[in-house]
């Protein structure tokens, strides 16, 4: 089955909603770390040059000037790339953001192995697990540039800490204008039956929904639920899949450690349950230089491995 | 306006506040960096900011960040002084439930501005506070109080970098150069013997001064609060433990225990003053 | 001066390396041209007689070491490094695909030659400084050569590698700076000004020249001169052009689409000129 691709990118479509909100609010800010153009700011710097600055290769500094200008009463919107986002700056993020819960957003790109050709040194594959164990931040990825426009205005209207995962190019086109977002809640896309509960967040949503597609012709019917807010967490939906399907499954483009499989085995610890879950993605190790939607087959995240995996754990 | 004697007469009163804290609260606070900057911070709070102990939040304040962030006492000595908490609270510092923490904490403590004490970070975040200020035209200054072995780290570096690309002349940044850090002295481990030279080539002004004479850093503030288009940085040569003479350039000070006996006689010393 | 044979040698090599840089780039369809070929007069002079090395050998004690910390400029080492023998030829149309040797960025598991994986800027001077550290306490007569680009001492981290540096007298530690005034966003002026490298290195204790970083002549002599500067790291700023000998001086040129023709033309240029 065909794939749609959006027209633009995450990072644009952030860009785009971040340019709106400026107009909006003059205490938003924009800071970038040499990342200005490609990570969502050109467009309210062309508007704002004094709100949307580019400290230079800095991202430490970065993060602090924020915390300073959040301190003076600013909403401040970070960006750079997820690796940095999530390591570089980990420290500044945890004691100088999330623990005086200021309102700054960590808006990364190249969230997962959207990376790509760049390869391991940028691309983002443990960020989810080290900003979930973050206390005071929210943590959120969007799947397409619809999503992300709805989801940036949703971030910025919260007051507080959020770290906001992108992707690089244009992603496969999930939502529409029409989607909704909110902090801990989880949105059902698809909802054939009863057999297999897939959660998925970003780039592997529509994965998702190709196996889905295909596992329904052969009679095994699927829920596809994304999960856009990692953190907080909705774990209803998690005890509600598991007290109504056969198989839970999670799909990310992450380290299998510490995500989205890991928020699903937190939700379901000590609940005695025996449904059986499974969790697809990397096995904790690197990527390597390919193009994005290459490496997620090769790591075994195509629909048909996808459909593979549910099988043999459906026998 | 406090005039000389009397800046130096609170300088002491902060000092014998550190003294007070370190020794009620039980715990190993660091005395020693805290009393090397006390004439600073006594200048600044008693001669040239504009805060409120009513209202320490009000948006046009000047604002103050102890990047060497372990030096709290200072800090806290200064504000107890100011009206913005009560004594009583020294003997919680470093205690669960106390407004005190180990290092300053913003939102913990009524006047501090930010929270520091992982060190390399204050001067960012000043840099921050003080492009966002000028944004909204506000006349507030952000003074930085950095530590001598802190600028090893990068990061400061990177503030120092950018704080002159912005002309931000409402940023002024001191440097207690007490001459030891907390492994050792300075020249063992990373000397930076042209602190003078290092800020200019970057961009700075930079001013060198006693940091123990009070006429020296009165006029060394208002030269920097008069800059025109650049940050400027005050090189403040300092004793670390100064005003105690048992603690003097003794690098065991940085962070110990006050016996009652060492107690009282550091007490009695700053009360002969 | 420089000999006239060592200057042509290392003028040869920077057009080969140059040459490969647009072959590879050319056939993936995209990547970082411009940093690559502002480095390629360097690489010529490293590559041609200055560094110490052996490419039947790569880890061989003996050799001098090189790290090019802006990393995002693999194509101009793989070029360097395949041309004096590391690696044959065939690998160089590998660049970016699934499977490859010669990633995007310099990666030390994954190609032979490179010594230090690096991309994420800022890091690079650090492990230099590792290494010419080790130099030292062995009392080795090896070398450490490292670059970092212009923005990327924008980096905190540089700082913390030049104190460290000039602190402790590396001596065996020879720093080149790509200046080539650009950076991922625009212009250096524009972002974060640096325009007076010498005297901010001089006042953290090193050594620093200014040459023009695409004649081999100056590039030579200042690696002699660095040499001979004892109890103190050398470092050497090149004053470069972004994209120097292709279609793309003077655009943006930090990462970009390649057309084998544009790539073809080019190499054509450079194959006419001495």
């Amino acid at each position: 089955m065909g794939v749609v691709f959006d027209k633009i990118s995450t990072r644009d479509a952030f860009g785009s909603a971040l340019s709106e909100l400026a107009r909006e609010d003059e205490n938003i800010m924009y800071l970038s770390a040499d990342t200005i153009n490609s990570v969502g700011g050109s467009l309210m710097h062309s508007e704002y040059p004094n709100r949307a600055i580019n400290v230079g290769i800095a991202e430490q500094n970065m993060a602090l000037m924020a915390a300073g200008m959040a301190a003076s009463g600013a909403k401040v919107f970070i960006a750079t790339y997820a690796v940095f986002a999530s390591m570089r700056i980990c420290e500044q993020v945890r004691t100088f953001i999330a623990y005086p819960n200021l309102d700054v957003k960590i808006v990364a790109g190249l969230g997962g192995l959207s990376g790509g050709i760049e390869g391991v040194t940028h691309q983002g594959t443990e960020d989810i697990a080290i900003m979930r164990a973050i206390p005071n931040m929210c943590v959120v990825a969007a799947a397409d540039a619809a999503s992300t426009k709805v989801i940036t205005k949703a971030i910025a209207h919260y007051d507080g800490p959020v770290y906001l995962r992108l992707g690089r190019g244009p992603s496969p086109a999930v939502f529409d204008e029409n989607y909704e977002f909110e902090f801990g809640r989880a949105n059902v896309i698809r909802s054939y039956g009863n057999d297999v509960t897939f959660f998925s967040y970003g780039a592997t949503i529509n994965r998702c929904l190709q196996a889905s597609e295909m596992l329904n012709k052969e009679g095994i019917y699927c829920r596809v639920i994304e999960t856009p807010s990692l953190k907080p967490f909705d774990t209803e939906m998690v005890l509600k899949s598991v007290n109504e399907t056969s198989l839970l499954v999670t799909v990310e483009d992450h380290n299998i450690i510490g995500g989205l499989g890991s928020a699903v085995a937190e939700a379901l610890c000590g609940k005695n349950l025996t449904t059986p879950c499974l969790n697809i993605g990397l096995n904790d190790h690197y990527g390597v230089s390919g193009e994005c939607e290459e490496l997620l087959d090769y790591y075994g995240m195509s629909a048909e491995s996808i459909v593979q995996k549910v099988k043999a754990k459906l026998k | 306006m406090k005039n000389i004697r009397e800046l130096e007469a609170v300088a002491t009163k902060i000092r014998k506040n550190i003294i007070e804290m370190s020794y009620l609260c039980k715990r190993a606070a660091h005395p020693g960096p805290a009393l090397s900057c006390a004439d600073i911070v006594a200048a600044l709070y008693f001669r040239f900011m504009d805060v409120d102990s009513e209202n320490p939040l009000k948006f046009d304040r000047d604002r103050f960040i102890l990047s060497k962030g372990h030096a709290s006492p200072v800090i806290y000595a200064t504000l107890c002084e100011k009206g913005f908490f009560e004594k009583k609270e020294f003997n919680l510092l470093r205690h669960p439930g106390g407004i005190l923490q180990g290092h300053p904490t913003f939102g913990s403590t009524p006047g501090v501005d930010m929270t520091t004490g992982s060190l390399g970070n204050g001067l960012g975040i000043g840099l921050g506070m003080a492009y966002y200020l000028k944004l909204k035209n506000q006349k507030s200054k952000v003074y930085v109080i950095l530590g001598d072995g802190e600028l090893n780290e990068g990061t400061v570096w990177e503030a120092i970098m950018y704080a002159p690309v912005k002309k931000l002349n409402n940023l002024i940044a001191f440097v207690d150069k007490n001459g030891f850090q907390s492994s050792g002295p300075c020249n063992d481990i990373l000397p930076q013997r042209c602190f003078l030279e290092q800020f200019r080539s970057f961009g700075w002004d930079a001013i060198e001064i006693d940091g123990h004479n009070m006429n020296q850093i009165i006029d060394a503030i208002e030269t920097a609060n008069n800059s025109v288009d650049k940050p400027t940085v005050i090189i403040a040569n300092t004793v670390k433990g100064k005003g105690v003479s048992f603690m003097e350039n003794d690098n065991s000070w940085h962070q110990k225990i006050l016996s009652e006996e060492l107690y009282e006689k550091a007490l009695s010393e700053l009360s002969g003053v | 001066m420089a000999d006239e044979i060592t200057v042509k040698q290392a003028k040869d090599l920077a057009k080969e390396i140059r040459i490969k840089i647009l072959q590879m780039l050319g056939n993936f369809g995209y990547g970082h041209l411009g940093g690559s070929m502002s480095i390629a007069d360097l690489l010529g002079v490293l590559y041609s007689g200055i560094m110490n090395f052996d490419s039947s050998k790569p880890r061989w004690e003996g050799r001098d070491y090189f790290i090019c910390s802006k990393g995002h400029a693999g194509p101009a080492v793989y070029g360097a490094l395949t041309s004096v023998g590391f690696f044959p030829e065939t690998e160089l149309l590998k660049l970016n695909r699934l499977g490859t040797n010669l990633p995007s960025h310099c990666d030390r598991l994954r190609t032979i030659g490179v010594d230090m994986t690096t991309g994420s800027l800022g890091q690079g001077l650090s492990v230099a400084v590792g290494v010419a550290l080790g130099i030292k306490m062995d009392e080795l007569s090896n070398y450490c050569f490292v670059v970092i680009g212009d923005g990327e001492s924008q980096e905190g981290q540089v700082w913390e590698a030049l104190m460290f540096a000039g602190h402790n007298k590396l001596d065996k530690l020879i720093l080149f700076i790509d200046n080539n005034g650009e950076q991922l966003d625009g212009k250096i002026f524009e972002v974060n000004k640096i325009d007076n490298y010498v005297e901010r290195l001089k006042s953290f204790y090193w050594h620093a020249q200014l040459v023009d970083g695409h004649d081999a002549n100056s590039i030579i002599d200042a690696i002699k001169t660095a040499k001979s500067v004892k109890d103190c790291p050398s470092a050497i700023i090149l004053k470069t052009i972004k994209g120097k000998g292709s279609f793309a001086e003077g655009i943006f040129n930090h990462s970009l689409p390649v057309k084998v023709s544009d790539a073809e033309n080019d190499i054509q240029n450079l194959l006419k000129k001495n």
